[in-house]
């Protein structure tokens, strides 16, 4: 089964719908599908639910597409780098699912694992347990959160294969293995297309099963705050 | 009164060796300056590094290499990389010895507020929800007042809730405090602040 696609439009090619459920991985602009979110934001499509930790910056990553306002809700951690998110949420024109990064990675994890849902501390408590059920484990009071099934999971990797194997690259790892798993398709962009075998198999991230499309992107890889040490800043 | 650093440096004395920390955004980053000499200590970021390292020079500099905070930082010969979920597993699964974490409020019984305003600052928990419910102590540094000079020590916090109980330690400008039974303990106070200068700007329950 051939994995590798040509580019970015041509792997969404016929995957995308109105109201769709998409997963993206990335934290901050570390390790973002861009290539993906770019094409996403050329499309007609529209109402997506964006199950992602943050939403980028106003013009970059997931921020392009509250730009064009393909976005209808955010299931996300943290939305304080974005100054057109918050516009639109304080407006009552962006609906969000505010999640505990932990949860918001559990969730994932527990969908692609088959887990309907699972107990946690994160949250008891606050605004985020409300309305759901709390349940007593030794004492300790737990929340239900459900696992998160996507229609559509876009992922970025360092390294991947025509089977689909991917290799993250540092910090860049973040939630893309998380998020890979739980798309009923998942496709991954990476920096390098290498041929099978050239990945250590003890050293894969993502095994191919998880991945259904792979292209090679283009990657600017926006640094969002660039902070050096002292002793250079100096200099 | 204590400033940024000093609060920092503070903070830095419940480092003991050995431990696991995660440090938070703001004044509770400044704290990995204050380690100890002979404290070895892994700093962890939830982004999904152990091993944490300084802020890099400019040829060092990585887009995929960044904290917490988004910030650029550099590896050590320690370090590992997982995944969010493998990180949070750390976090919520109790393996992280201490949270050291800015507040916006926290309470005499030890609840915390810290990250949003309604209708006005919208950010989000980030994974401090998760910290202040898995880490097995937390610590708070914050400025004991805010910018209209009221109280952040307070009965109830008014703001919406990170995490209810969670909070074992505060450090602000003024002094250290400690979340007991009925109310607040005064550890130590900064240099020339006394009691009273504590009671006078302090709304919470103070048991001394």
């Amino acid at each position: 089964m051939k994995k590798i696609y040509d580019s970015a439009s041509v792997a969404l090619d016929g995957v995308l719908f109105d109201g769709m459920l998409i997963a993206a991985g990335g934290f901050g602009l570390c390790g973002i599908p861009e290539n993906l979110i770019n094409e996403i934001s050329k499309s007609k499509i529209k109402d997506l639910i964006v199950a992602s930790n943050n939403a980028g910056v106003d013009d970059f990553g997931l921020g392009q597409l509250l730009a064009t306002r393909q976005i209808k809700k955010m299931i996300s951690s943290y939305v304080g780098e974005n100054a057109e998110f918050m516009r639109q949420y304080l407006a009552g024109e962006l609906e969000l699912e505010f999640t505990p990064q932990g949860t918001l990675a559990e969730r994932m994890r527990a969908g692609g694992a088959g887990i309907p849902g699972f107990y946690t501390k994160t949250g008891v408590g606050t605004s985020v347990a409300d309305g759901k059920e709390h349940k007593v484990f030794n004492e300790q009071t737990y929340i239900l959160e459900l696992g998160m099934v996507a229609d559509l999971s876009i992922v970025k990797a360092w390294k991947g294969d025509e089977q689909g194997n991917l290799v993250y690259r540092k910090t860049a790892r973040n939630f893309n293995p998380n998020a890979a798993t739980c798309g009923k398709i998942c496709i991954a962009e990476v920096e390098e297309i290498v041929s099978v075998g050239a990945l250590d198999p003890d050293e894969i991230h993502t095994p191919g099963i998880f991945v259904n499309r792979i292209i090679k992107g283009d990657h600017e890889k926006r640094i969002e705050n660039l902070t050096l040490s002292k002793a250079e800043e100096v200099v | 009164m204590w400033d940024r650093n000093q609060m920092a440096e503070i903070a830095a004395r419940e480092l003991k060796d050995g431990m696991y920390v995660n440090l938070g955004i703001g004044i509770p980053t400044l704290v990995s300056n204050f380690i100890p000499n002979g404290i070895d200590v892994t700093l962890q970021s939830e982004n999904g590094m152990l091993g944490m390292g300084p802020f890099p020079n400019e040829s060092q500099v990585d887009a995929d290499l960044i904290n917490a905070g988004k910030q650029t930082v550099t590896e050590l010969p320690r370090t590992s990389y997982f995944s969010s979920a493998d990180s949070f597993s750390m976090i919520r699964g109790g393996h992280i010895d201490m949270a050291i974490l800015g507040a916006m409020e926290v309470s005499e019984t030890g609840d915390l507020a810290n990250w949003m305003i309604p209708g006005k600052l919208v950010k989000g928990m980030g994974g401090a929800m998760d910290l202040v419910a898995g880490v097995k102590r937390v610590v708070v540094i914050m400025d004991h007042a805010n910018k209209h000079g009221e109280s952040k020590l307070l009965k109830e916090c008014t703001l919406p809730l990170t995490g209810k109980n969670v909070v074992d330690r505060v450090v602000t400008n003024l002094g250290i405090f400690d979340v007991a039974v009925g109310g607040l303990n005064v550890v130590e106070l900064a240099p020339s602040i006394s009691l009273d200068d504590v009671l006078a700007v302090t709304e919470a329950k103070i048991l001394n």
